[in-house]
């Protein structure tokens, strides 16, 4: 697909709303699958004081996944519930980015991915405050509390871990280079973003790589880490074009709703 | 000599018990009364620690975005609810890395009742009606105990612990106004969580030697019976309310007792669950285990780190 | 050898006006992730405004052997209340 072809097209207004609708269900997706990962901590923490910290980050991300849904419900008007979103549907209709789906891995890995993605959550969010869509900036203005909280706790924990012993430093080293592939997705445009900048609804991202590049350059030289040479860079979740792993997720996630359909829990 | 001041400092603390003035961690204690609330404080951390995975293992499953927020902020107390009580247990001279390893090496004890598996989403309500109900019967009274830091604890997971227990039976509530699937799956998890819960309480009184003294000490405030007749009273009048039936045909009000009589509890089954042959003893622990090994190297860098740093700023201070 | 993360006391001032109020302790590595762990263990519920932490070993106490010195002499100087003084009824609001 090329960037133009959406804007060209003068889209008709169903597409619009279509858009609009597609656009809030990757926000949603962001939050939920992350939120999901991050539940499955709950129980296995290093410590019991962090298995709480990461637990409250959690739920700070799938109750910002259920606004979303709610709004994306009210969008939609088709009398779809906060919970059909993410119980009923499949992989190819999950928009969420690549990185968000990646295994827990070890506490390093976590913390890496979880920066990663907090670095540009809160310059998105942040971005998304001055969205004419009041309920999407009503949205991110609440959850920016919570994402500032987040980036400074995943900032922290990767320059503990970074230059913390030796071992630690070489696991953080590792996750970094597991996911560095993921983080390109994050501020690359596609034709959906570019069209909600066109709105007035959406985030322009092209404006947050260099501050999302920034940070993750001063935390990574706290950390003593090496950002990785390579710059080839996965991408298509935002489209649907999943890892395999998120499949596990939904298997998972959707078992009740999918074992006893239209029941309420 | 040393005896007699002994024996007045032990009347003494008694009588301080007896008066409900609470002893506080720099008290004198009889070195007894310290074993015995360290044994007991910390088996109940480590039981609300254990409690966690039974429950944990649906969170990730649970049906819906709102029971989802509720299970994970539950299971996230329990641990808060641990922690405290590890706290509590602190006070008493011992480190809680000291208490871990007794857990995780099997030497500690925790509630049998988490060694029984969750295979169904009803078991989550199960435990929030029927385990959480049994425990707060026997914490409610122990934020009176006689210890301070413990009965402080305690009276901080009483607070939290009491959306706990609706929030089960709310899920209960809603199966049993569902399908006929979900009451059937209702009735089959009570079916096999109501006598577990009901030894939750502990040997009978006659079985239990160490109750007097402990009640003489105040760390416990009703024996084991007593409790277990109340958690049947109240259990009789849910379970109307959920329209399930208490898998125990013996069970009948009677009249004189003012009680509910219950069918005798299977002691073979709750002493082999004790000594380690429940159907998870081995897999909780294993997985305890884990998650304390896997984070080994966690705990140790945040140390290194912080020492670094501190030097770092040490070294800052003195050039300027 | 291997070291434990120490143990910090927490206190929680519930809303402004109101002094901090000790809620309980926790381990953390150092101040700075003390503060960040008694934000999650100990506010959960809006339960703060304001958090102070200290490491348990800098806290000095009193020896509790030296209670009756220190704390039975002020038993019975009733003079430092105001129901020691002997005032008539009709004087109101003193």
């Amino acid at each position: 697909m090329n960037h133009q072809s959406l804007i060209t097209n003068h889209p008709s207004s169903t597409s619009k709303e279509s858009a609009h609708l597609d656009y809030v269900l990757r926000l949603a997706d962001n939050a939920m699958i992350l939120g999901q990962r991050l539940a499955e901590w709950c129980g296995h923490g290093p410590i019991l004081e962090q298995d709480i910290a990461i637990t409250n980050i959690s739920l700070d991300f799938i109750g910002q996944a259920r606004a979303f849904y709610q709004y994306a419900a009210e969008l939609e008007g088709k009398g779809r519930t906060e919970d059909d979103f993410p119980f009923l549907r499949d992989v190819l209709e999950f928009k969420n980015v690549l990185l968000v789906e990646q295994p827990n891995g070890h506490w390093g890995h976590t913390l890496m991915r979880q920066f990663l993605y907090d670095a540009y959550n809160f310059l998105f969010y942040t971005a998304l405050k001055n969205s004419t869509d009041k309920r999407l900036a009503a949205i991110a203005e609440k959850s920016l509390k919570e994402i500032k909280y987040h980036l400074r706790y995943s900032s922290e924990w990767v320059i503990r871990l970074g230059d913390g012993t030796e071992e630690s430093h070489q696991k953080m080293q590792e996750a970094l280079d597991d996911f560095w592939m993921y983080t390109g997705e994050l501020t690359t445009p596609d034709e959906l973003d570019a069209y909600m900048v066109e709105l007035g609804i959406g985030v322009d991202l092209t404006k947050i790589q260099a501050p999302y590049s920034q940070k993750i350059e001063d935390v990574l030289t706290r950390a003593t880490l090496t950002k990785p040479e390579n710059s080839w860079m996965q991408s298509g979740g935002k489209q649907g074009k999943h890892s395999e792993h998120l499949g596990f997720i939904l298997a998972d996630m959707q078992f009740m709703q999918r074992t006893y359909p239209g029941m309420e829990w | 000599m040393a005896d007699t001041k002994n024996i007045s400092l032990e009347e003494n603390f008694q009588a301080k018990v007896d008066n409900e003035i609470k002893i506080e961690p720099k008290d004198w204690m009889p070195e007894k009364y310290r074993k015995t609330l360290i044994r007991q404080i910390s088996q109940h951390a480590h039981s609300e620690i254990i409690g966690m995975l039974p429950e944990g293992n649906w969170i990730t499953r649970a049906p819906s975005l709102r029971r989802k927020l509720g299970l994970i902020a539950k299971v996230q107390d329990e641990a808060g609810h641990g922690l405290y009580l590890y706290s509590a247990c602190e006070t008493l001279g011992i480190e809680r890395d000291e208490l871990f390893q007794q857990l995780n090496t099997g030497k500690a004890k925790y509630s049998s009742i988490f060694n029984y598996p969750t295979p169904t989403w009803a078991d989550i309500g199960c435990i929030g009606w029927l385990v959480d109900g049994a425990a707060i019967m026997n914490q409610v009274p122990l934020c009176r105990c006689s210890y301070g830091p413990y009965a402080r604890a305690m009276v901080r997971v009483c607070k939290e612990e009491s959306f706990h227990q609706r929030q089960g039976f709310e899920m209960l509530l809603t199966l049993s106004k569902g399908t006929a699937e979900q009451k059937a799956m209702l009735q089959e998890a009570v079916d096999r969580w109501w006598w577990p819960a009901m030894m939750m309480f502990g040997p009978s009184d006659k079985d239990s030697p160490n109750t007097l003294q402990s009640m003489k000490w105040k760390i416990k405030r009703f024996t084991n019976d007593e409790l277990r007749q109340k958690f049947v009273d109240v259990c009789v009048g849910q379970a109307k309310v959920l329209g399930v039936t208490l898998p125990d045909p013996e069970l009948k009000y009677n009249e004189e007792t003012g009680h509910y009589d219950h069918g005798p509890i299977d002691w073979d089954e709750f002493w082999n669950v004790v000594k380690g042959n429940g159907p998870c003893n081995r897999q909780r622990l294993k997985t305890r285990n884990k998650a304390y090994d896997d984070g080994a190297w966690v705990r140790e860098a945040a140390i290194v780190h912080a020492e670094k740093k501190e030097q770092r700023e040490a070294a800052k201070a003195q050039v300027a | 050898m291997k070291k434990n993360w120490p143990l910090w006391e927490v206190f929680v001032r519930s809303k402004q006006g109101l002094s901090h109020k000790h809620v309980g302790s926790l381990h953390a590595a150092n101040a700075d992730m003390a503060i960040e762990n008694a934000r999650d263990v100990y506010t959960r519920r809006r339960e703060g405004v304001s958090l102070w932490v200290v490491e348990s070993v800098h806290i000095t106490a009193n020896k509790p052997e030296d209670h009756e010195e220190l704390f039975d002499p002020a038993e019975d100087k009733v003079y430092r209340h105001p129901t020691f003084y002997d005032l008539p009824e009709e004087l109101k609001h003193i």
